[in-house]
Formats: structure tokens, C-alpha cells, sequence
């Protein structure tokens, strides 16, 4: 019980930041903090992805005045490439959304999610 | 919306964060970093000067700057480099490595001190997208202040 | 030449996005642009079309020496970015290009009063090369980013018009929509990252087993692609999205959201092909969605007033035909002799909707859109007698409304009567869902057809005249291939759709890169 915690332990933070994100998302009434909460969510796939990534014993794939033992354990690149692709991808995603809540306040005069619903049916 | 403190340290910052950004482009290759971080980098060094200065004096400093143009300059850089490649291979095909041109020299293996004259496209496809990430990032941010209604400044 | 068509074909809009934003006020000059690069890219996707259906899988691999090398030497799995075009692809790339061809010839004149237009055509442009990219991939992870920018590019065009407070609110929703189905992918790359070691969509297919953890990534894959095309217990965001977006950009936005059904097709036929076990459940799953989403889509149809909305009900409604069409021949995927009886046919119904829809639809939502240009509302009571102003638009909205409703000789007849007569022998109960939807079908566009065109003129239409060129061009387009497609369907059927199924059905072909290893 004590090893298995101990090397689950990201894989929980990650399950912790999904609920929460989604809590965030669905049930608080102001537009800023659902943005929020889909931030929280990007984070927390993108610590999942880095997190399937560890190797016991491993070492960083960089041959710039590595240390001698590092020649043959060294770890692929593949998941710091994705979680970076995802990073800056949320970056653009959240820059939209807080303009897109910029010209909503603009208009509506609210940020309270259930008061801007003009278009319905 | 700026003080005393803000803007005597954004003076004697302000350069060293634009050089280390410019460090982390260019040597992306050898250690961590690249173009997405070196751009950002450089971009919160920008984004620095946007908030330490009064609202008409970033109006006035930034029209002159080409924001949009180093935008598809980057863009365009990036896709041109990878045409190269289309020459004999296949698209974005590593054809500068090894060859003779600027940034071609020949990788060692293994174990090295880290030589900058080494990546082939490598460096070129960094110094494009961080320029594109700078001039993005810093155009975002702008135009969310340029928004705001007028403040009372402070100085 | 030939072998790069891939690569060029996703660089050749990209590099047109790129360019655009340059224009700074010559709005006529960058209208030009946007309509000759997408003009070559349909050129483009028709030649990789013809070369795919004769040649079998194109393969490109980024990066390699030669396009073909899916495997270097001294490596046993695949390790670079690969594009693998199969005929489902090329398929779903000339319906891309074409719809992005024929928004760009009306926005011309439609968007001429707006300002901002080179970042509309930069993000037109943008949009049809995230399509592309998602239509043309064999990577997992390459279809989450291309996934990501068509859903971004199209959120902003909602968002477009934002002297209105209502498109702002549109995009929100459907950038959120977007963004939480697209980080769920993600998620479920990460689990088959996590296992297998490698991102390659025919790798992880040969590989993948029935586990608990690989049913959660199908499970997670299959909702978020169901929620990114408008099924229907996630269909909120379709109606707005598509009622604020500038007419001319429906076409593409249809596509993508059609893209998003491609890749759910190619996550049940090519990823999770070698699980026997309960592929026949995920068949049934599919159907239900689909004559659900074919039933509350009409009926939320018949109530609204907005020509827009209405028309955007209509599109949930006619996704269900697809899913159901398709939803058959997974069903049966593994039993060979029903395979060959209906099954085959099922499908083809079903892919050939895919086209039809987009072409019927895009027709329907111009004229609203030319509707709008004229009378500057989109409310049909406020509408009325405009039959003799504008009767070319008259004349697009009838040949569109027969086609949506399924009468015989245009294209909507021949792909329905595909979907009747094969989920008959599946089960009768479907195909009665299917029938009573057709008929609801007609009966709300009599309802807009009655209330728009017909009747006497209303004085303040007194002086309006029919719409630009530019605008009659592109709808006329579209209606000539609906009735080209509804009197030769045979050529249509022989050439690109059942080429297209049968790529689906035999995935042994993809899971060896097209023969190479």
C-alpha cells in the first residue's frame, strides 16, 4: 500500500484536478472562473502526459555536458514534445475565450452565466 | 497604473530578460528550450515595458513597431524552410545538417560540450517560431491594453 | 511531383492563412487571393482523389529520406509523423476543399460591409487547412492538433460579427464545447501513449486489446467526437453556432463538423477493428444516436421563427441519418454474409449522405444568408412575397428543400432510399423513425418556403433587388450539383463512395501502411 501510493501519487493529483475542473466548470456563475476551470483542465491532462513519462533510473535526453553514466539510459522525448504542443495551444484557447468575455461584458453588462442567454430555444 | 519601483526596475530588467530570451532561441538545439519558450521569454520582457509606461507613450512606441508583418514573417519562414526539403526529400526533411551552410557543421556523437554551428533546420525553424510567439504574444496583450479605458496614472 | 500531394495539399492553405493578414484595407485584393488559393486546392484534392483510387493508400512520411519510408533501418516500429491517405480521406478532402471553394466566391460580396476581412479570410484559409490536416492524417496526436486549430479558427469566425452581443456568447459556447471535447482526446492519446509506447494510428490498431483501460479510450473517444458533430445529448451548441456565423463561412463549418464524424468512423472501423467482442454493441450504440438525433432534431425544428436556427435543427436531424447509415454496417462488420447483404450498402448510404447533406445544406443556409443580405432580418414573421424580387433564390431554396426532404430526382432521394432499405432488415422499427423524420422534414420547409417567398409583397421590400453576382454564382453551383448528383448517382456511387467503404471495411490494407511493412 505504501509503494503503490507513493508511485501513484501524480496519477491521483491528476484524477483530483479533473474533478475539480469540471466542478469549476459547471457550477460557478461568473464567465471568468469556467475559464479558469477549463485552464485547470488543460493542466491536468497535461501533468497526466508528462507523468506517464518517468523512468526509474532515467536521465534527461540533452547531450550537452551530460554526466558519463547518462550515455545509455536516457529517456525518449515524445511525451515533453506533446505536453509542450498542448500548452501552447491552450494558451491560444484562453486568449480567446477572455476576449471573447471581454466583448460579452461589453454587450450583456454581466459576466453571470445565467443571465447571458439571449439566444435560446 | 505604474510606480516608482515599477518602472526603475523594469529599466535596469528589461534588457537582461530580452537577451536571455534571445539565448533560449538560439540554443535550442543544444540545451532546453526552443522556439515556444524563447519567444514567450521574450515576449513577458515586452509585455514588461507595455505595463511599466503610461498608456500614451505605448501607443506611441508600439505603432512604430511591424507587429503583424514579424508575424507572417515567422509563419512564412517556417513553411519556406520546409519546402526545402522538397527538393530531394521529403517536407521538412533535416537538409541543412552536415552540409556547409550557416548552422551546418557536423553533430559529434555522444558526449560534447555543445557547439553552436550544429542543427541544421533545426535552428532556423527556432528563430522563426519564436519570432511568430514573440510578435503574437506581445500583440495579444497590447491589444487587451490599449482596451482598457483610461486610467488615473501615477506618474 | 504526385508523391508530395499530401504535404501540399495542408501547406498550400497555410501558406494562403499566412499571407493574408498583409492586406492591410485592400479587402477586394484579399478576397482575390482567398479565392484562387482554395481554387488550387480543390485542384489539388481532385488529382490526390483519382491517384488514390487507382493506386491504393498514399503514404508521406515527414521528415524521411524517401515518402514511403515508414520504416528506417534498424527500427521496428514507425517513428516519425505519417500521413496515410486512404479513399474515406480523399473523399472527405474534396468536400473540404470544394465547400471552402464556394464560401469563398460568396463571401465576396457578402462580408464586403464588414471590416477586419483579411483576418477572415486568414482564418477561412486557416480552417480549411485544420480540415485537411484531419482528414489526411495516420498519427493520433497530429489529428488532436489539426482538431484544436479547426476548432479554434471556427470559433473565431462565430465570433466574427461582434458589433452583436449574440455571436460573442455563440463562441464562447462553442469554443468551450470544443476545447473540453478536444482536451478528452487528448486525454485518451495519453492512455494509448502510455501503453503501447507509440502515437502511429496502424501500430496501436494491431496492438490494442481488450482491457479495461483501452475500453475507458474508446469510450472517452467516442463521446468527445459524438459531442464535437452535434449528437444529440450534446446538440446545444449547433444551433447558435451556426445562426451567428457569417453565411459564407457554413459551408466549411459544416465540413469540420462532418470531420469530427470521420474521425469518429475512423476509431471504430480502423483503431478498435480486432476487437471482435463487442464491436457489435458499439454498432447498436451508433444507431439509437442516430435515430434519436434524427427525431428531437426535427421536431425542435418545426417551432422556430428564426430562418437560421431552423435550418440549423435540420442539420443535427440529418447527422442521425448518417450515424445510422453507418451505425448499421458496424453493426455487422464482422459477420461476412450480412456483411455482403446490407451491411456494404448501409454504409455507402451513409457516406454518400455525408456529401449530399453538405451540399443541400450549404445550399439552404446561402439563401437564408442571401435572405439576410436583403432584408436585413431573420425572422420569418417579419418576411413575406419576396418570390418575385429575388427568384433565382427562389428557385436555389426550392431545389434545396426537395433535396433535404428526400424527393426523388435530387441527391437526397438516392442516399435516403440507401438508408431505408438496408436499417430495414436490421430492424423495421428504425426505418419507421427514419420515414416520419422525412416527412417532418418537408413539412417544416413548406412552413419557411410559405412564409418567406409566397404571398402577396410587403411594401417595405419595395425597392429590393436580387442579390450580387458573386452570391448567385456560388448558390447556383451548388444547386447544379444537386441535380447532377440526384440524376447520375450510379457514377457518383462507383467512383468515390464505394471506394470509401470499402476502405473502411477492409482495414487490413491500413494496418499495413498500404502494403509497405
Amino acid at each position: 500500500m505504501n509503494g503503490s501510493l507513493f508511485v501513484n501519487f501524480p496519477f491521483i493529483v491528476v484524477a483530483l484536478l479533473l474533478a475539480l475542473g469540471f466542478y469549476t466548470i459547471g457550477f460557478k456563475r461568473n464567465l471568468i472562473k469556467v475559464v479558469i476551470g477549463v485552464e485547470i483542465l488543460e493542466g491536468a491532462v497535461n501533468m497526466f502526459i508528462v507523468a506517464l513519462g518517468y523512468v526509474k533510473g532515467g536521465y534527461a535526453p540533452i547531450y550537452t555536458q551530460a554526466p558519463q553514466e547518462a550515455v545509455g539510459k536516457m529517456v525518449l522525448p515524445t511525451p515533453q514534445a506533446l505536453t509542450l504542443t498542448s500548452i501552447v495551444i491552450g494558451v491560444a484557447v484562453t486568449a480567446l475565450m477572455l476576449a471573447f468575455a471581454v466583448n460579452i461584458y461589453r454587450h450583456y453588462g454581466t459576466l453571470d452565466v445565467t443571465r447571458v442567454r439571449r439566444l435560446r430555444g | 497604473m505604474t510606480t516608482t519601483i515599477i518602472k526603475t526596475t523594469t529599466r535596469l530588467l528589461a534588457p537582461l530578460i530580452l537577451v536571455f530570451g534571445s539565448y533560449i532561441i538560439l540554443h535550442g538545439h543544444l540545451t532546453p528550450g526552443g522556439g515556444f519558450q524563447g519567444g514567450a521569454v521574450f515576449a513577458s520582457g515586452l509585455i514588461l515595458l507595455i505595463v511599466a509606461n503610461v498608456r500614451d507613450k505605448v501607443q506611441e512606441l508600439f505603432e512604430k513597431t511591424p507587429l503583424t508583418q514579424l508575424e507572417s514573417l515567422g509563419a512564412l519562414g517556417f513553411l519556406g524552410i520546409g519546402l526545402l526539403g522538397l527538393m530531394s526529400y521529403t517536407f521538412l526533411k533535416n537538409a541543412i545538417a552536415n552540409s556547409g551552410f550557416l548552422f551546418g557543421g557536423t553533430t559529434p556523437q555522444g558526449i560534447n560540450p555543445g557547439y553552436l554551428n550544429t542543427g541544421g533546420t533545426l535552428s532556423y525553424l527556432n528563430i522563426f517560431v519564436g519570432t511568430k510567439v514573440l510578435a503574437g504574444l506581445t500583440s495579444i496583450i497590447l491589444i487587451f491594453f490599449l482596451i482598457l479605458r483610461r486610467e488615473r496614472d501615477e506618474w | 511531383m504526385i508523391e508530395h500531394l499530401p504535404a501540399l495539399m495542408v501547406a498550400l492553405p497555410l501558406f494562403g492563412a499566412f499571407i493574408a493578414p498583409l492586406f492591410k484595407k485592400h479587402y477586394k485584393g484579399v478576397s482575390i487571393w482567398a479565392i484562387f488559393i482554395t481554387g488550387i486546392s480543390v485542384v489539388l484534392s481532385l488529382l490526390l482523389t483519382k491517384e488514390v483510387v487507382t493506386n491504393g493508400i498514399i503514404m508521406y512520411v515527414f521528415g524521411a529520406d524517401k515518402p514511403t519510408l515508414v520504416l528506417p533501418s534498424g527500427y521496428v516500429v514507425p517513428i516519425r509523423i505519417m500521413f496515410e491517405v486512404d479513399a474515406m480521406g480523399a473523399f472527405m478532402a474534396i468536400s473540404a476543399t470544394l465547400m471552402s471553394f464556394v464560401g469563398a466566391i460568396y463571401s465576396y460580396s457578402h462580408v464586403k460591409k464588414d471590416t477586419g476581412l483579411e483576418k477572415y479570410y486568414a482564418l477561412l484559409m486557416l480552417l480549411e487547412a485544420g480540415i485537411l490536416g484531419m482528414v489526411l492524417t495516420g498519427d493520433l496526436f497530429n489529428l488532436f492538433v489539426f482538431l484544436e486549430i479547426a476548432g479554434i479558427a471556427g470559433s473565431a469566425l462565430v465570433g466574427f460579427r461582434n458589433y452583436r452581443g449574440e455571436a460573442s456568447e455563440a463562441g464562447i459556447k462553442y469554443l468551450m464545447v470544443s476545447s473540453v471535447a478536444s482536451l478528452m482526446v487528448l486525454f485518451a492519446v495519453g492512455i494509448f501513449y502510455g501503453q503501447y509506447g507509440n502515437l502511429n494510428l496502424a501500430y496501436i490498431a494491431k496492438n490494442v486489446s481488450f482491457n479495461m483501460v483501452d475500453m475507458i479510450a474508446l469510450g472517452l473517444l467516442f463521446a468527445s467526437f459524438a459531442m464535437k458533430c452535434g449528437a444529440v445529448p450534446m446538440h446545444y451548441w449547433v444551433p447558435d453556432a451556426y445562426t451567428e456565423v457569417p453565411a459564407g463561412i457554413n459551408p466549411p463549418l459544416l465540413v469540420a463538423t462532418y470531420a469530427s464524424l470521420y474521425a469518429l468512423f475512423r476509431v471504430s472501423f480502423t483503431l478498435f477493428a480486432n476487437v471482435v467482442i463487442d464491436l457489435a454493441r458499439v454498432g447498436w450504440i451508433m444507431s439509437i444516436l442516430g435515430v434519436l438525433t434524427m427525431f428531437i432534431g426535427v421536431t425542435m425544428a418545426l417551432i422556430q421563427k428564426d430562418v437560421k436556427r431552423l435550418m440549423s435543427y435540420h442539420a443535427i436531424s440529418q447527422t442521425g441519418y448518417m450515424l445510422l447509415g453507418v451505425g448499421v454496417g458496424l453493426t455487422v462488420l464482422h459477420d461476412p454474409s450480412k456483411l455482403a447483404e446490407f451491411g456494404r450498402d448501409a454504409m455507402a448510404g451513409g457516406v454518400f449522405h455525408i456529401i449530399n447533406h453538405i451540399i443541400y445544406k450549404s445550399l439552404l443556409l446561402m439563401t437564408a444568408g442571401a435572405l439576410f443580405y436583403v432584408t436585413g432580418t431573420r425572422n420569418l414573421n417579419e418576411m413575406g412575397g419576396l418570390a418575385r424580387k429575388m427568384p433565382i433564390t427562389t428557385i436555389s431554396f426550392m431545389i434545396g428543400a426537395a433535396a433535404i426532404s428526400g424527393l426523388p430526382p435530387f441527391n437526397g432521394f438516392a442516399s435516403k432510399f440507401l438508408i431505408y432499405e438496408t436499417s430495414y432488415r436490421l430492424n423495421p422499427l428504425l426505418t419507421v423513425f427514419a420515414m416520419v423524420t422525412s416527412v417532418l422534414t418537408l413539412a417544416s420547409f413548406v412552413k419557411v418556403f410559405a412564409s418567406a417567398f409566397l404571398g402577396p409583397p410587403l411594401e417595405k421590400f419595395e425597392n429590393k433587388r436580387e442579390v450580387p453576382k458573386p452570391m448567385i454564382v456560388a448558390m447556383l453551383i451548388l444547386a447544379a450539383l444537386c441535380i447532377l448528383f440526384g440524376l447520375f448517382p450510379n457514377v457518383v456511387l462507383d467512383k468515390l463512395v464505394y471506394p470509401a467503404v470499402d476502405a473502411l471495411i477492409n482495414f487490413a490494407q491500413y494496418h499495413s501502411w498500404g502494403g509497405l511493412a
